[in-house]
């Protein structure tokens, strides 16, 4: 079992000592504008206030009347002409929470930080609450995929990391109206899995429990050079993609491969390498060994494996590798891929 | 058929009921005709005062051995047949003597009547994913849902909170009362336990997003082959192969191989767990098969090849089930060549074990 090295636990009680004079950051993810972020906000921000806690509104963008309606029951602290936060103003009346809505909004030149995002930082650097929202659509590592699907380019964005910070996310969720917004509320519900199951981990390593609780699903080809690797690496690409999993392909090298045998590996990784797989190369005498052995470091819960009648390639690690990879990989699913022999390089 | 809202949550508190509420208001706002079929007030006050203006029907009372149980009026509903009815739990088991044995048949009845259904449940309910629940929380969850149930839905909306959140509120007494919260902490509330529900309901969101895209990339259909036999394991095997064919939109089959004259000839503990796995597989809507061979690999794979199948699912194997000497004869391996071009999944039993690790 792994215990967490001394360099660990002491990076993990600095981050506490700064975590406990430290403000909490909660972010509320929505997929769209109009999805109901704001309302969502005012509304855990008027809870906390009937529980006792100093609640101010800095920034909202609510605008529909219900919201309007939650709102008059604020103290707001106006923002500077222009739009930003009076960080002044918020660090005089120094409120337990503040509510800020657009997180990825752009400063106006001549503020004190370029982005909102800063600012926040800086009022959580004060020991202030925040409670703030976003768009999927300014999350920077998204962009790309988002702009895709929208065909329109923003110019704000808040690095990943930023929010990853946050103590917490959540995502607010609402059907989508049309085939475009469908495929971003899906983007926002993955990513927002995977801010979860980085979480996940954290705690299963805080408490020292190496078990995977196989919440995600991770895949590893395993590739040699006679393996049907394009077909095996597609339909791993298919699965990944459909359980928003993650694709690995592992070969496990050889000294004395053949000039064909290695042109037809190089071929094989180029294939991974276009499915934007996590690529392995291993060493080790022994194929079954070698392979487990990576897939339990990396929490693999399914390994692709090439199966053919003929044996000839598979004797030089040992007798049966498909079935000790079966016998032996524990709670792993194995998934066989029959294998065309190549009658001209086998043996 | 009218149209099927489910609000997904992950656990008891997160707020489903309250979200149900608060759309009911929406709509009833925008002048539509909504009332509340059922709803499980659970002594939560912001829920509670959701309800203010919504039209309830009375529940119907039932009794069974002595005790007085109130349950949905399903019937009343109909007679009343409003455009929306709101309906909380929808994985609740009705007490003996209704008429039907689940709530979400009696939606199904509301929706063929036409009348438009918004109803709530926890991931946790999913029949798929029973297993990954065991393992995540140790606990045997007996209410499910067959996934094509939640197929049959318009729109399922995720309710979200974080974890963290989720505990304050049930240290603050919102979720239950102090004794049952306290024992609801030592069980289903850890934290671990409910982030691994919270991915699990993300991501079946997302899938469920997916699934009703309108352009589906019509990537080569897979067609999917369970095994079933006696095994236990053969449950787990069903749940997955049915999951893995949603997610590939492949077909999916359940094919028992039986030796000699079929079912009347094994063994009676036998024959009724088979028959308890094929119901299984037909309740999640499977096609199910039973053929008589002698050769149980031999005949699989040559239903496999005349029925086009892609893809194999077995029970993996377990290496100390298994001497030494007989590996040679393992039934995986026999399967594996005699189904020559036709890819095998073997699944293995994710249940964590104690001492591992």
């Amino acid at each position: 079992m792994a215990r967490p090295d001394p360099e660990e636990l002491l990076r993990r009680l600095e981050a506490e000592e700064r975590h406990q004079s430290r403000g909490r950051l909660k972010i509320l993810l929505g997929y769209a504008p109009g999805v109901g972020k704001s309302f969502r906000m005012l509304d855990e921000g008027r809870r906390r206030k009937a529980r006792g806690q100093d609640v101010v509104v800095a920034c909202t963008q609510a605008t529909q009347e219900e919201a309007a309606g939650l709102l008059a029951t604020f103290e707001v602290i106006p923002p500077l002409p222009g739009g930003a936060i009076d960080l002044d103003a918020v660090h005089r009346r120094r409120p337990g929470m503040c509510l800020i809505d657009g997180l990825a909004w752009t400063n106006p030149p001549g503020s004190k930080h370029p982005q909102r995002w800063q600012d926040i930082e800086e009022l959580l650097a004060a020991g202030i609450g925040v409670i703030a929202t976003i768009n999927l659509q300014y999350v920077a590592e998204r962009q790309e995929r988002v702009e895709a699907i929208r065909g329109r380019h923003v110019r704000e964005s808040v690095p990943e990391s930023f929010l990853r910070t946050a103590d917490d996310i959540e995502v607010v969720d609402a059907p989508a109206l049309d085939a475009t917004l469908a495929e971003l509320r899906e983007i926002a519900l993955v990513l927002a899995a995977e801010v979860v199951d980085s979480q996940l981990s954290e705690y299963l390593k805080r408490d020292g429990i190496a078990q995977s609780y196989g919440v995600h699903e991770r895949i590893l080809v395993c590739i040699t050079p006679r393996s049907n690797a394009a077909l095996m690496i597609e339909r791993a690409h298919l699965q990944a993609e459909r359980f928003h999993g993650d694709l690995f392909v592992a070969c496990v090298e050889q000294d004395n491969l053949s000039d064909a045998d290695r042109q037809m590996l190089d071929q094989n990784l180029e294939t991974a390498r276009r499915a934007n797989a996590h690529i392995a190369l291993l060493r080790g005498s022994d194929f079954v060994q070698t392979i487990l052995r990576f897939a339990e470091k990396e929490n693999i819960t399914q390994i692709f494996v090439g199966h053919s009648q003929r044996t000839g390639f598979w004797q030089r690690f040992g007798a049966n590798p498909v079935e000790r990879l079966i016998l032996e990989s524990g709670g792993m699913d194995i998934r066989i891929f029959p294998q065309q022999t190549r009658a001209q390089t086998d043996g | 058929m009218a149209e099927l809202r489910i609000i997904l949550g992950y656990a008891a508190g997160v707020g489903k009921t309250y979200r149900m509420l608060q759309e009911g208001q929406d709509l009833k706002a925008a002048g539509r005709d909504v009332v509340i079929g059922y709803f499980e007030p659970h002594a939560r006050k912001d829920t509670i005062a959701l309800t203010e203006g919504l039209e309830f029907v009375p529940r119907r009372v039932i009794e069974y051995r002595g005790r007085q149980f109130e349950e949905m009026d399903t019937d009343a509903i109909l007679a009343r047949h409003p455009e929306i009815c709101l309906v909380d739990e929808f994985p609740h088991t009705n007490v003996p003597g209704s008429a039907r044995a689940k709530r979400w048949e009696d939606v199904m009845v509301l929706l063929n009547a036409g009348i438009d259904v918004i109803t709530t449940m926890n991931i946790q309910h999913l029949e798929s994913l029973n297993d990954r629940v065991r393992q995540v929380s140790g606990i045997e969850v007996r209410e499910t849902i067959p996934d094509w149930v939640l197929k049959q839905a318009a729109e399922i909306v995720f309710v979200d909170l974080t974890p963290g959140a989720l505990l304050n509120r049930l240290d603050r007494g919102v979720v239950y009362a102090p004794e049952k919260a306290k024992r609801a902490r030592e069980n289903f509330f850890r934290e671990p336990t409910l982030a691994a529900l919270r991915e699990l309901a993300l991501r079946q969101t997302a899938h469920e997003v997916d699934l009703r895209q309108a352009e589906q990339d019509v990537a080569a259909a897979e067609r999917i082959l369970i095994h079933v036999t006696e095994a236990t394991s053969t449950l787990a095997l069903i749940r997955r192969g049915r999951r893995v064919a949603d997610y590939l939109r492949a077909d999916c089959f359940a094919v028992c191989v039986l030796p000699g004259a079929g079912l009347q000839e094994l063994a009676p503990e036998i024959r009724q767990a088979v028959e308890r796995h094929l119901n299984f597989a037909r309740m999640l809507h499977i096609d199910t098969r039973i053929l008589n061979a002698a050769d149980p690999a031999e005949a699989l794979a040559a239903f496999a090849h005349t029925n086009a199948i892609t893809q194999i699912f077995l029970v993996k194997p377990e290496r100390q089930k298994i001497p030494f000497f007989a590996a040679k004869q393992l039934f995986a391996m026999r399967l594996i060549r005699a189904a020559r071009d036709i890819q095998v999944t073997l699944v293995a039993d994710r249940t964590p074990r104690a001492g591992s690790g």
